[in-house]
């Protein structure tokens, strides 16, 4: 028993709880930001308590059930991060649909609290719960705009759909039990290392590879982001975007980088196909969009594409290339959906035609997407073009010379369709004249998230050290 | 104090931020600004300078910007940093002082023009980049400067970017810089593919091991490229003369004194790369030495006193170049140092003289000795300076080079750059007895300027005078340093005054302004029979050799004709290609699309569908 390394999970737990019963006390807390800004102060402190939490040493509680080394507390980091941003962006945006947000922000609380446990999870039945506790939260908050039956549709597709992808998880799970009767994966991995290939275990890697794509996105289990991230209120979008599938690499980090590690012949052909299908899908589709929210969804599952690039190089530095392009990735996203909500709270529109003349109403807000746009296309001098050099530079090196290929002229399609948005709103002209009103908290968001991006492009050096630290310390 | 040396290019970089996210609107505020943060960077950059002097040692200090690694090698490594040296030192002191000076003068010159800050935060940012270069210590931070250095070039050529003249210049100097530059920027990468670094300490101790080599040949010229570019040395000079539509004050911080010197200050700085192989110095004394002749005889004729102060800053910076290439690296950047005073000072002049007469053509001037004498008296010793007479700073600086030239034997160039010194006085000096002194030509009513602008001119004039002193034999008996001193940690050279060459140059000096004094003050001799007598001769200088319109043609007639035959092979052939392409992956895209109905049945069929067939192709 070590509390100190589920002190985050606990601080959140508490937060959450907190801010519910505050509610319950106020009234007021319920219907105004109050509850907001307690939760911003509440993660920034978490955020600054983490900093001081031992990184180099791995700490476990309850046996090896629940392990707090440098990889969990990085994802940790990185979650607490995103619902930073995810509740300042809230702050203004829920005004219109909801009377009742103190409760909105309590949920974030428990949705960070599973990805947190997701992420030090060693053993196949918390992953489970703490993946169970993120997607009912996140159901929840799909659909807090009640008014709106397109977030109802949302919250029930993912909802269905998830059980579903659980149900072929827990399937998975359930029979790597039966082969091997552990559950930690350390035990497991020890009996697997001896053991031999059986068509049942063939099964089971693939029903774990099923249920854990399904929250990454990966094709052919994506069916559920675009219409989910179009129905979603857009900062919870953005939250599904980058924390859900952060939290999703970390649990598959964990397991093909570990405890599947025997059986890399088994799946890596599996997971290439799955590659291969979903930079082809996410960047096609992704030309066709109209509407804002599903042309991030699916240049988010293209991005998806990217990342497993560095999976399938399996090697220390394709770990901490895939570290560091969540990275930036967070930034960018984080960027273009906070864009996202700025425009819909002006405009109450998110199609792309709807940033026709943004150059002329709000140059900073054009900025913003500009700079987040390229980093997600991957030109210099944004932090985008150094994350995918990271990554398919690993990937030639570990062999994979034609998978690069493919994903660099994909990525020249990307090009293409980012471009064609940031040239609607440099070029185009708009009815829509009155200037912008963009709240500060949003506001901050925007500038922080664009200066990292232009930081981490500019400066890479602190940032790639960072990952391949955590990268050493997992292999 | 060293350590401090980052904050020199850092402080102007901090006005520009502050002038462009402040201060934008209230226009003094954004001066002083700039003015004070200048001056904070000078007092820096003299602070440095002191202590170099006092105990002369190089500092290093950089950051691994970028490491790239492959198969677990550093395969580039990517510097920033600084190298602070005697020669850093003196050449930030130069940028930092003629800075704060523009800056200052500039506060009464740009008053009420609608792009005051703009035109603030510009010159904050030609500052930072400026000693940014002045202090790298890698050619490859070296060439990001190099760049912006450019870019600041081309936003102040065309700060009056309505005015047709000034955004064709602005293109003009930005693209043949370009031209300049790709050659630069394919020798440094030459450089680093052989050689394995961009560090200049690197790079000097591996280069003295080669000497000679054919590979160091290529190299050597192809980054001279740069240096040629920068410096406006013929053939690329045809930028600097129409950089002139820019403010004044912009002439004589960018194009007289600072980023024209940089090509100089580039070649002293990898001068072992250049001195390693005979011949690209004996190229770089020539072109430097044609340079000087060749410009020298355009300015003889031309009407605009700021055309003829380009033309001077060219010929004098062919001058430098030759220096160098004949070997002597202390009286190349002795003159640039000189020159960067006085010449300052004569376009600050001129700046004056133009805000107060409206007019540029030197014939619409005249009469200005009684209406504005500070400018004029500190004109005619900026003038006296630059023709070379004694005891001003351009006497030594020259004299100092016409005796490197003559001691490394270059018997050729010695003539020529005599024949450059009388050439210089008379124009100078006809530009003097046209445009200040003689009749009122064309109903003026010139007047002196405000101090701001006066102040920086007095100083300027001092300087001009004094500077020179630096590399004399009585400074040196007086402390033990000459300008060698400031340059390298050798013991210093003994300046010597060779009475001959001094003699001579003095007296082709005196020549020229007495030519000058005849011609066009006198009038004893009329210049337009001249003009008519030779006049094959002179409408040559007037077009300037027809360099512009060979120019011209050639990307006329050559280039965009190349350019009409690649246009059709591209718009025929590979277009069309690539338009199929695109249209048959957008379709593909709009087809895709189809497959996302929204009905959740059919998501989770294709999920079903999914794990049964990777279970089919897994079990197998």
């Amino acid at each position: 028993m070590n509390i100190s390394a589920v002190s985050l999970e606990l601080a959140s737990l508490s937060l959450g709880l907190l801010t519910i019963i505050l509610g319950l006390i106020f009234p007021s807390f319920r219907s105004k930001n109050t509850g907001g800004y307690l939760a911003i102060m509440g993660l920034i402190s978490m955020l600054i308590g983490s900093l001081y939490l031992p990184a180099s040493n791995t700490q476990t509680f309850i046996n090896t059930f629940y392990v707090q080394d440098s990889l969990a507390l990085f994802f940790k980091q990185l979650f607490i991060v995103v619902a930073i941003f995810v509740n300042a962006m809230s702050l203004r945006y829920l005004k219109p649909y909801t009377k009742n947000r103190g409760d909105y922000f309590a949920l974030t609380f428990f949705a960070l609290t599973g990805m947190m446990i997701m992420a030090s999870a060693a053993e196949f039945i918390t992953l489970y719960i703490g993946l169970e506790l993120m997607t009912f939260t996140f159901v929840l908050l799909t659909t807090y705009k009640k008014q709106d039956l397109k977030s109802g549709e949302a919250g029930l597709k993912y909802l269905l759909l998830s059980a579903i992808s659980s149900g072929v998880l827990l399937y998975g799970l359930s029979l790597i039990y039966g082969l091997t009767g552990k559950l930690d994966f350390s035990a497991i991995s020890t009996v697997f290392s001896i053991g031999s290939v059986s068509p049942l275990l063939v099964w089971a890697i693939i029903m774990v590879l099923s249920g854990l794509g399904f929250k990454i996105a990966l094709v052919p289990f994506h069916m559920w982001t675009p219409d989910v991230y179009e129905g979603a209120p857009t900062p919870i979008t953005a939250f599904l975007a980058v924390g859900s599938k952060a939290a999703g690499f970390v649990a598959f980090i964990r397991v093909f980088f570990h405890v599947f590690a025997p059986f890399t012949s088994i799946f890596m052909p599996l997971l290439i196909t799955l590659t291969v299908l979903t930079l082809l899908i996410g960047n096609l589709i992704a030309l066709a969009q109209t509407h804002l929210k599903r042309f991030l969804a699916y240049s988010s599952i293209a991005h998806v594409g990217y990342i497993l690039l560095g999976v399938i190089a399996y090697s220390k530095l394709g770990l901490s290339a895939i570290l560091f392009y969540l990275m930036l990735y967070l930034f960018a996203n984080i960027g273009a959906f906070a864009g996202v909500t700025a425009l819909v709270i002006n405009t109450g529109h998110d199609r792309i035609s709807d940033l026709a003349g943004l150059w002329k109403c709000s140059p900073f807000l054009s900025v913003i997407f500009l700079i987040s746009l390229l980093s997600l296309a991957g030109i210099p001098p944004t932090a985008g073009f150094i994350g995918k050099f990271y990554l398919f530079t690993e990937a030639i090196h570990q062999g994979y010379l034609w998978l690069a290929a493919l994903a660099l002229g994909l990525s020249l399609v990307a090009v293409y369709y980012y471009l064609m948005v940031i040239r609607t709103l440099l070029s185009g002209t708009s009815e829509e004249t009155q200037p912008f009103i963009i709240p500060f908290s949003l506001r901050l968001v925007m500038i922080v998230s664009a200066a990292m991006t232009i930081g981490i492009g500019i400066w890479p050096g602190p940032f790639t050290d960072l990952a391949l630290n955590i990268a050493q310390s997992f292999y | 104090m060293d350590q401090f040396t980052w904050l020199i290019p850092t402080l102007p970089l901090i006005a520009f931020l502050i002038i462009v996210g402040i201060t934008y609107r209230f226009k003094l505020l954004s001066a002083i600004v700039a003015t004070s943060f200048s001056l904070g960077s000078l007092f820096l950059a003299i602070s440095i300078l002191i202590q170099k002097i006092q105990s002369p040692k190089t500092t290093e200090t950089f950051i691994n910007w970028l490491t790239l690694t492959a198969n677990q090698q550093t395969v580039l490594t990517l510097q920033m940093g600084y190298l602070m040296d005697p020669l850093a030192a003196v050449m930030c002191l130069i940028v930092t002082l003629i800075a704060t000076l523009v800056l200052l003068y500039s506060i009464g010159y740009m008053k009420g023009d609608d792009g005051f800050s703009r035109y603030f935060a510009y010159i904050s940012l030609f500052t930072f980049s400026m000693l940014g270069l002045v202090i790298s210590n890698n050619y490859f931070q070296t060439f990001v400067f190099w760049e912006l250095v450019g870019l600041c070039s081309y936003l102040l050529i065309g700060f009056w970017f309505f005015k047709p003249a000034a955004a064709d210049a602005s293109k003009k100097a930005f693209i043949t810089n370009r031209w300049a530059d790709f050659g630069f920027l394919v020798g440094i990468i030459g450089l680093f593919t052989h050689f394995g670094t961009f560090n200049f300490a690197e790079l000097s101790t591996v280069i003295s091991l080669h000497q000679n080599t054919l590979v160091l040949l290529i190299l050597g010229l192809l980054v001279f490229l740069g240096p040629m570019g920068k410096s406006a040395m013929f053939p690329f000079h045809v930028w600097l003369p129409d950089a002139m539509e820019g403010p004044t004050p912009i002439s004589a911080l960018i194009h007289a004194a600072t980023m024209v010197a940089a090509g100089i200050y580039l070649v002293a700085r990898g001068y072992i790369l250049f001195a390693s192989v005979d011949s690209v110095m004996i190229v770089i004394a020539y072109i430097g030495g044609f340079t000087a002749l060749f410009a020298a005889t355009i300015a003889l004729v031309q009407r605009d006193i700021k055309r003829i102060l380009a033309f001077s800053t060219l010929s004098q910076l062919g001058y430098m170049m030759m220096a160098l290439g004949v070997g002597s690296m202390t009286s190349g950047m002795f003159h640039l140092t000189t020159h960067a005073f006085f010449k300052a000072l004569l376009f600050l002049g001129a700046g004056s003289i133009i805000h107060a007469v409206h007019d540029q053509d030197i014939f619409n001037m005249g009469g200005l000795v009684k209406k504005m004498p500070i400018t004029v008296w500190t004109f005619v010793i900026g003038s006296l300076a630059l023709s070379g007479i004694f005891p001003l700073a351009g006497f030594w600086s020259k004299d100092e080079i016409l005796t490197v030239t003559l001691q490394h034997h270059f018997m050729g160039l010695f003539i020529l750059g005599t024949l450059v010194a009388f050439l210089t006085a008379f124009y100078m000096f006809r530009l003097i007895f046209i445009a200040l002194f003689g009749d009122n030509r064309s109903g003026h009513h010139a007047h002196e300027s405000s101090w701001t602008m006066t102040l920086p001119l007095l100083i300027l004039a001092i300087l001009s005078i004094i500077a020179g002193l630096v590399n004399t034999p009585w400074f040196y008996q007086w402390t033990g340093m000459s300008f060698s001193t400031f340059l390298f940690f050798k013991e210093p050279e003994v300046p010597v005054i060779h009475w001959s060459i001094a003699v001579l140059s003095s007296l082709a000096a005196m020549s020229g302004i007495l030519f000058a004094w005849i011609i066009y003050s006198k009038q004893q001799i009329s210049a337009d029979k001249l003009a008519q007598r030779f006049k094959g001769a002179h409408t040559l200088l007037l077009k300037k050799y027809y360099i512009d319109e060979i120019y011209g043609w050639l990307f006329n007639k050559g280039l965009l004709g190349l350019g009409k035959v690649f246009n059709f092979i591209d718009h025929i052939l590979i277009d069309g290609l690539f338009d199929g392409t695109a249209t048959l992956i957008r379709s593909s895209g709009v087809q895709l699309r189809l497959f996302q109905t929204g009905r959740l049945q059919q998501y989770a069929l294709v999920l079903f569908i999914a794990i049964a067939a990777m279970t089919i192709w897994g079990v197998r």
